[in-house]
């Protein structure tokens, strides 16, 4: 296995293996994978030649079907085939209640916090659908570069909540994918753009898609993107615009919106079909069958289509506006609009667009490709094919991050638009005597009261010692990830007694559910859970000792003595032993854990050094003599 | 532990000073972060994913902290332990100020021309704030133990021009919402 071919240490490390990786843009209506080949970012085809995967999933008695034919089968079908997997993903059962009534799906309540779809293949979680189309994808990719993938950077809306990103990650879980990162998809739009212009200053991304919006403003800076605010709506997207045309055709032919399944889905097919008819005719014919039989013809015009559009487009014209003020910039200050989405290939919400900037939008990318073409270039980097590559991306937190305070009241913690990775901490008290224990509630959302905001977590920290009223100090700390994903802990500082709690979104799977659901799928397919992990537990050895050796080949000889490079040695050829040897995951990774304690210090000092040369050159030496006084 | 034992104008290589040069300030910044950053150890191990996510939530909060004057200022009165118990603000000429433009700022609704009393409301803001900056810049420069007692007066007052701002402008966006 490929464990034996890493280079013997002490050793010039091996040249740098190519790591395969990909880009996957998971889609309200269709999703995409790309990849850098050759240097050259492209999307990838299936067996027919087909880029977009429509993110339909049908459930059959006989099993899975993902994509094409699933779509073409959802009018006949609607009960089994799922098609707006992300409009669900993350989502409680009471939101889903309330999306639900457009939804032709069967729920089913269960004890779980997270909704399931009854299908003719068993119960079904939005994660697992989400699951089914990372596979198709995450196959095309692996079939068409030979190989195993690395790692993948999959994109979700910028103003997904935290529960729909611990939820995306969990289908890539699902599908047997390593994650790199989660990446905002207007983000990935403008590392598209980007590198091909190699413009700096300041941009604006519009990203309308099927069922989401998303506007981020970003500073490009040489190779560096930073975003400086990002807003818009999970539920807001070209579906929202069939179904307003859809709505008007029924009434027009005399139908009402209570219309059967099978008539609602017509509709939305015939509106779609007549939407997009419309960027290049002034004026399209439409009809409808009539489930009494017979058809309704009419026409329906560019005008007309505006109309029944503009208060959804205007929505999201407003959002932009918070947008631009909460960057701190005027519409003068940004170079460039970017369009991305296939629902940008409205005229209509061209022209709005350009009204708003006051310059006519950038669509030269194929909208719907230039999500993925961005993850597949961050994933390249990433898995480090680029080593000298300067780009790097600074994304910041969408909604605001609190906790429910006395009253009902949210107390921020975090504000929106903070550059991550962040952490933040407040200090709270306990309002009885001898009050033993606190509710935590996390909450994110922009509103003063916390009904207005939306729950992602509850926990409960014990074991406070008694103590009056408003002396304990109970210090809440939010952590965001690079990847958005919150961390919280709670800690009672004044006793020393403390208490620390992960938590988990309230609407998410737990692990079990999902070690649940792992099992199956591994039972299903007839091999061993154990020997599945032993074989993640040398993929992840192999990669520890992969980093390590090419660290030692760039830095060893300035950065170690001969005694601690002889320890730094001795401790990876224990662990190279360990990897080809054992078939326990557990001692993999126990001796993984080992090397990782034996080299803190080495890890500690090279970042350490990188910071000192990214300073060099800076008046860091005259600084230390001539101000280091003042800081005691 | 990561050696984050320096404070933040060392971590930048920069003067422990109130002064700072926004754009050397940001260009050190994204150099930091493009040594620091995860994505720079996506495929490394854990251990170095753990560290570099301490550097760079560290790195986002010196940035924070040192580009903003108010957050500067009370970032170099706690270096210099200045903070002690906080005395109240004693300016009856600033509180009565401040009672002024809470009511200027009630009363924007209600003008004929709401838009243009803010405008003119945010700007008067705009400048008492850029007073108060230029005050801090000579008190820490001064740096002795009256003038840091002084900046301390002075970050309160920053206090509640930084808080009236936020409200102001929280009224501009839902006055500009509204249209």
């Amino acid at each position: 296995m490929a464990l034996l071919q890493i280079a013997e240490p002490g050793l010039a490390a091996a040249p740098h293996e190519h790591r395969l990786a990909a880009g996957i843009d998971l889609g309200t209506t269709n999703s995409l994978v790309a990849t850098v080949r050759s240097g050259v970012a492209e999307t990838l085809p299936d067996a027919d030649g087909r880029h977009t995967l429509p993110s339909v999933v049908r459930y059959t008695a006989g099993g899975v079907e993902v994509g094409e034919s699933a779509r073409l089968a959802a009018s006949g079908d609607p009960l089994n085939t799922i098609a707006s997997a992300k409009r669900l993903i993350g989502r409680g059962v009471a939101d889903v209640k309330s999306i639900g009534e457009e939804l032709p799906y069967e729920f089913v309540s269960g004890d779980s916090a997270v909704p399931r779809i009854r299908t003719l293949a068993g119960d079904v979680t939005p994660v697992e659908v989400s699951a089914e189309i990372l596979k198709v994808l995450g196959g095309r990719a692996q079939q068409t570069l030979g190989g195993e993938l690395a790692g993948v950077v999959i994109t979700v809306p910028a103003y997904f909540d935290d529960a729909q990103r611990q939820a995306t990650k969990d289908a890539a879980r699902l599908a047997g994918l390593h994650v790199y990162r989660l990446l905002n998809e207007p983000t990935a739009a403008a590392v598209a753009y980007g590198l091909d212009r190699g413009a700096d200053g300041v941009h604006a991304i519009y990203d309308l898609g099927g069922g989401t919006f998303d506007v981020s403003i970003l500073r490009l800076h040489n190779g560096v993107f930073e975003v400086m605010a990002t807003g818009g709506d999970t539920a807001l997207g070209g579906d929202d615009f069939d179904a307003a045309v859809a709505g008007w055709l029924l009434q027009q032919a005399s139908l009402g919106i209570d219309a059967d399944r099978g008539t609602l889905r017509h509709a939305l097919d015939m509106a779609r079909a007549a939407k997009e008819a419309l960027t290049d005719a002034t004026a399209v014919d439409v009809q409808l069958t009539l489930p009494q039989g017979g058809t309704w013809h009419g026409e329906l015009t560019r005008e007309r289509l505006a109309e029944l559009i503009d208060p959804l487009v205007r929505k999201t014209i407003t959002t932009c506006r918070r947008v631009i003020r909460d960057a701190g910039v005027s519409t003068d200050d940004i170079e460039d609009v970017v369009m991305v989405g296939g629902s940008t290939r409205g005229l209509r919400v061209r022209e709005r667009v350009a009204e708003l900037f006051g310059r006519e939008p950038l669509v030269d990318i194929d909208p719907d490709r230039v999500v993925a073409i961005g993850a597949a270039l961050q994933a390249d980097v990433l898995a480090g094919n680029k080593p000298d590559d300067d780009m790097l991306l600074l994304d910041v937190n969408p909604l605001s991050l609190g906790i429910e305070t006395m009253g009902g009241l949210t107390e921020k913690i975090i504000p929106r638009n903070t550059t991550i990775p962040v952490a933040r901490a407040q200090e709270f008290t306990t309002f009885k005597d001898g009050q033993s224990a606190m509710a935590v509630h996390v909450v994110q959302g922009e509103r003063e009261l916390v009904a207005d905001c939306r729950s992602l977590a509850r926990f409960e920290l014990h074991g406070i010692p008694p103590m009056v009223a408003g002396a304990a100090r109970i210090r809440v700390t939010f952590a965001v990830d690079a990847d958005g994903l919150l961390h919280v802990e709670a800690r009672e500082q004044t006793s020393g007694v403390s208490a620390s709690v992960e938590v988990k979104p309230s609407y998410g799977l737990t692990d079990d559910e999902i070690t649940g659901m792992l099992q199956a799928s591994i039972d299903h397919a007839g091999k061993d859970m154990d020997v599945r992990r032993l074989v993640e537990e040398k993929v992840e050895a192999q990669r520890v000792i992969e980093a390590l050796s090419a660290a030692l080949a760039n830095d060893a000889d300035e950065l170690l003595d001969a005694a601690e490079r002889a320890r730094v040695d001795a401790a990876l050829q224990r662990l190279v032993a360990v990897a080809e040897s054992s078939q326990s995951a557990a001692d993999v990774e126990a001796a993984i854990k080992q090397l990782e304690r034996d080299c803190e210090f080495y890890v500690e000092r090279r970042m350490n050094s990188g910071i000192r040369k990214a300073m060099a050159g800076h008046r860091v030496d005259e600084f230390s003599e001539e101000n280091g006084s003042s800081a005691d | 532990m990561f050696d984050f034992s320096k404070n933040f104008f060392e971590l930048f290589g920069l003067p422990v000073g109130f002064p700072v040069d926004n754009a050397e300030l940001a260009s050190r910044y994204r150099e930091l972060q493009k040594v620091v950053h995860p994505d720079r150890f996506a495929a490394a191990g854990a251990q170095s994913q753990r560290l570099s996510l301490q550097g760079a939530t560290m790195v986002n909060e010196a940035y924070d902290t040192l580009r903003d004057p108010l957050k500067r200022a009370q970032y170099l009165l706690a270096l210099q332990a200045v903070d002690g118990p906080q005395r109240t603000l004693d300016d009856p000429a600033f509180l009565m100020q401040q009672m002024e433009l809470r009511e200027a700022l009630d009363a924007v609704r209600s003008a004929a021309d709401p838009q243009t009393s803010l405008d003119t409301l945010l700007r008067d803001v705009a400048t008492m704030i850029r007073d108060q900056v230029a005050q801090l810049a000579v008190q820490f420069e001064d740096g002795g133990d009256e003038q840091l007692a002084a900046a301390a007066q002075t970050v309160q007052k920053m206090q509640f021009l930084n808080k009236l701002r936020a409200e102001a402008e929280a009224l501009e966006a839902e006055l500009e919402e509204a249209l």
